[in-house]
């Protein structure tokens, strides 16, 4: 009886719920006054009928799905031999691990243990039996609710307000995910930063300079101790940005500029979707790129100079990612651009201003701060990036300024140490999480100048 | 009598005109540049992806005569027979003064290490086939053809290429009978991720995208969708709405690599879900593009005029009917576009799935949501990891397949958009 077919077969008994609700409904004013005695139309009473026999189950449903696993597992692990009940943490782990592996069937005859052969049988025998009982506890539900409501179907019943407030609480519901999912993304990297903390003191980690997150495992082990400083790869992030941001603000705010008080409206007509291909390109495609065309590119005309470049400059990086931030600045230029009346520019005009002077010293000036916010948000999604520089710049973090050496970032150290296979607990993999912290709480920043640079700044015309 | 004239304005202005109008021919000539520049960049990077990837879609076969000795076949498992050697044997007769051990091992290193499988299937089919002999097309080693595409030049002194010498002839004699030709290269589209870059296709990446953008849909269409009628028709103007408000704006512009952090943290050690699953990344896409969809639905739904609500209510219909059966199917143009555009940005993410673990090499066509699979853009990213030279111009043909994807998706909305949008 897996959970598919038990949601099927919920769902049939919700469709003969609301064909009974109705029929109940039409039933109870008799035939000669028909359907004008009912509150409600007759459908709702069928839907409110069918909402009844379909909700509680679902609740049943969800906590068996989230708990369900834990509790066997928990129970299978009683039944092992003291022994084996006694180990530290990560011994459970691996007990649990083979454990789940024999359930799944993964493990080759020959390496079975018996004991825990035994105790997987056992689990896969609670398993079954706790999967009918889910399928009888949630039909038992569905008709007890379904007739519950159906009892109570009057012609003066209010069926579609309660049909109402139910669909908006599941509004209210769906709303508050976009919440849950800020408190998740806060509690959740900010939780694991606390087990670095731990490890690691806060000063360090914000003020070191040294990044090596390598750390002996034993004590005659060669290999750099782990120093955990996070200035070279905050600096490798704004150097690269930086980069980007001089590429792409001239560009992104001249093609704004243009297209709007220069461009005809042909032009305008193939050269903005052509921006919006800029924007829409996935950032694995401007890594390849970066990787495949520009960074040999630098490097072979970097040797015509006699300069000597790495082969993963913070140039190529930051070329292409200033590339794939053009469009950012330009639209959101444009839109505030557009947006300075007509009369502004007709005065200037009047007083024989050419049209240059005009936008150099009227609209920009006006359209200051949403520029200066597209910037700031543009320079949010710069720092953000990640599969860009995961192609086409280093691992190594280096502490410098020339923009031909390879540096890191912020985010290809997020991805190296998380994609690896190192313990979890360990303080090189929990540094990922608080680099994460570190990101989010700068973007976020970053966010809110932009914003209340804009709301308090912002020209109101009439 | 005046001997001098007084300068006057206009003279002032007059001598300034050509230089301002000098200034203002640049500034539009600099403005004109900056758009021919992103063009160009636009320009630059499709002919570059095109120039390396249009030679991955044909692939270097070698025909073989193909011997199915009986004697290799007196096994009880028909799996377990040993197809190498057939192909090995039926080398040997093409070539039949190539002696020597290692001359014989770089005889067989030309064809793919893959032949033995498609041997394996033929006779698995049919075993009728066996004690016949048979013209079968069997892949070529990846270095083949390289060769044949022109990538391994003849000129470079031996020891600096992958093909030495006597190889080089070997292709040339099997070029000379027409054994050796390019064919349409259906293992790309065929089979699943592989070591080999002439076995490696991308079937198993493309099914894992499907998988996790049919997940996403699903999630968040229904859920952006009802956030953006509460928050637009429902809810109050106090504090809690606007903190809702606040919070998706914020949620937009999250870097993507958090929200993987948060599905690392959350679905795969809290809800101990399966790694590398389309479900989970399925999940982490759905944060990531519930704002896009929800700030466009707002959008359609304002642009509904008031009057037409005001109609429904003053007929009598109550606040949720009115929303349900008369504003919601006028903004659906609006709601669709925006959900497409969604799901053409979710299609190109890659960053938050490299964290839930879809970053393993996985072999196998995914046929279910939490079988572990691969998407194309992450797959890519794997590719061009590979030291292999055969797998440049694959990565930029799995990359012009998904921009092809991309491409059709956003034709698909604007398509929409025209079609059905209305100007009240």
């Amino acid at each position: 009886m897996s959970p598919s077919i038990l949601l099927l077969i919920l769902l049939t008994l919700a469709s003969f719920a609301y064909m009974q609700g109705k029929r109940r409904a039409f039933s109870l004013t008799g035939p000669e006054v028909g359907s004008s005695r009912l509150h409600s139309r007759p459908g709702y009473y069928g839907m409110l009928t069918a909402l009844w026999c379909v909700l509680p189950p679902l609740i049943v449903f969800a906590f068996w799905m989230a708990f369900s696993d834990s509790i066997l597992i928990a129970m299978a692990m009683k039944a092992l031999p003291n022994s084996l009940q006694e180990l530290s943490a990560d011994q459970t782990n691996l007990l649990v691990n083979n454990l789940r592996n024999l359930i799944a069937g993964h493990v080759a005859a020959r390496d079975i243990d018996p004991i825990l052969q035994q105790v997987a049988e056992q689990y896969i025998g609670m398993e079954r039996i706790s999967q009918i009982a889910l399928g009888v506890v949630m039909l038992v539900t569905a008709v007890f609710s379904m007739s519950y409501v159906y009892r109570r179907i009057r012609p003066e019943m209010r069926a579609r307000n309660h049909v109402e407030r139910i669909v908006q609480i599941s509004l209210v519901l769906c709303s508050t995910i976009a919440i849950l999912t800020t408190i998740g993304i806060v509690l959740s990297v900010l939780f694991e930063s606390i087990r670095f903390f731990q490890q690691v003191p806060l000063t360090d980690f914000l003020f070191g300079l040294k990044w090596s997150p390598q750390m002996a495992m034993r004590a005659d082990q060669a290999g750099s101790s782990g120093s955990f400083g996070a200035i070279p790869v905050l600096a490798g992030t704004f150097m690269i940005s930086g980069i980007a941001l001089a590429v792409a603000v001239p560009i992104g705010l001249m093609s704004a500029i243009y297209l709007s008080e220069y461009a005809s409206s042909r032009v305008r007509a193939w050269a903005k979707p052509i921006m919006e291909i800029l924007a829409g390109v996935p950032t694995v495609v401007y890594g390849f790129f970066a990787a495949l065309v520009v960074a040999p590119f630098i490097r072979d005309s970097g040797e015509l100079f006699g300069l000597n470049v790495s082969s993963e400059s913070a140039l190529a990086a930051g070329l292409v990612m200033g590339v794939m931030i053009i469009p950012f600045v330009s639209s959101l230029s444009d839109d505030v651009i557009n947006a300075v009346p007509q009369a502004m520019r007709d005065g200037s005009y009047g007083l024989g201003a050419t049209k240059s002077e005009t936008i150099l010293r009227v609209i920009v000036p006006a359209a200051l701060p949403g520029i200066v916010g597209g910037v700031l948000l543009a320079a949010s999604r710069a720092i953000g990036e990640t599969m860009i520089v995961v192609m086409a710049a280093g691992l190594s973090a280096n502490l410098t300024a020339n923009p031909l050496q390879a540096v890191t970032t912020v985010t290809v150290q997020i991805v190296t140490l998380l994609v690896g296979d190192q313990e979890f607990d360990s303080p090189k993999t929990l540094v990922a999480f608080a680099l994460g912290l570190l990101l989010f709480i700068v973007t976020l920043i970053l966010n809110v100048i932009a914003l209340y640079v804009v709301r308090r700044y912002r020209e109101e015309y009439e | 009598m005046q001997a001098e004239k007084r300068e006057t304005t206009m003279d002032r202005v007059s001598k300034g005109l050509a230089r301002r109008y000098r200034r203002e021919r640049w500034f539009r000539l600099f403005g004109l540049s900056a758009i021919v520049t992103s063009v160009c960049f636009i320009a630059l990077l499709f002919v570059s992806i095109g120039a390396n990837g249009w030679s991955a879609f044909q692939q270097t076969e070698v025909l073989l005569d193909i011997h199915f000795d009986k004697e290799q076949f007196d096994v009880d498992n028909l799996s377990t027979a040993n197809y190498g050697a057939l192909v090995k044997n039926s080398m040997q007769a093409l070539f039949p003064d190539v002696t020597g051990r290692s001359d014989k091992r770089e005889l067989n290193k030309l064809v793919s290490s893959g032949a033995s499988y498609v041997l394996q299937k033929m006779v698995i089919k049919d075993t009728g086939i066996i004690g016949s002999t048979k013209k079968i097309w069997l892949p070529a080693d990846d270095e083949v053809d390289m060769f044949l595409k022109g990538y391994i030049s003849r000129d470079v002194a031996e020891s600096a290429r992958r093909l030495n010498d006597k190889q080089i002839g070997w292709i040339d004699q099997l070029v000379a009978e027409g054994r050796l030709e390019k064919k349409f290269n259906t293992i790309f589209f065929t089979a699943g991720d592989s070591r080999e870059p002439e076995l490696a296709g991308i079937r198993g990446a493309v099914a894992g995208s499907l998988f996790t953008l049919a997940v996403t849909l699903l999630l968040s269409f229904p859920i952006g969708v009802a956030t953006a009628v509460y928050l637009e028709e429902f809810a109050p103007r106090n504090r809690w709405t606007d903190l809702v408000e606040v919070n998706i704006n914020n949620l937009a512009a999250v870097p993507s690599i958090v929200f993987g952090l948060l599905g690392l943290a959350v679905f795969l050690n809290v809800f101990g879900m399966p790694r590398s699953a389309p479900l989970v990344g399925g999940l982490v896409l759905t944060l990531m593009t519930l704002p896009t969809i929800i700030i466009a639905s707002r959008a359609s739904l304002k642009s509904v005029p008031p009057s037409i609500r005001e109609a429904a209510l003053g007929v009598g219909a109550s606040k949720m009917q009115a929303i349900t059966h008369h504003i919601l199917p006028l903004a659906m143009p609006g709601m669709m576009t925006g959900t497409i555009i969604g799901m053409a940005q979710a299609l190109g993410e890659t960053a938050p799935l490299l964290m839930i673990g879809m970053v393993a090499f996985i072999v196998d066509v995914p046929h279910g949501v939490t079988d572990p699979a691969t998407v194309l853009p992450v797959q890519i990213y794997l590719w061009a990891d590979s030291p292999e030279r055969a797998f440049v111009e694959r990565t930029s043909a799995a990359i012009m397949v998904l921009l092809g994807f991309l491409i059709s998706m956003n034709a698909i909305a604007v398509f929409l958009r025209r079609k059905f949008e209305r100007r009240w």
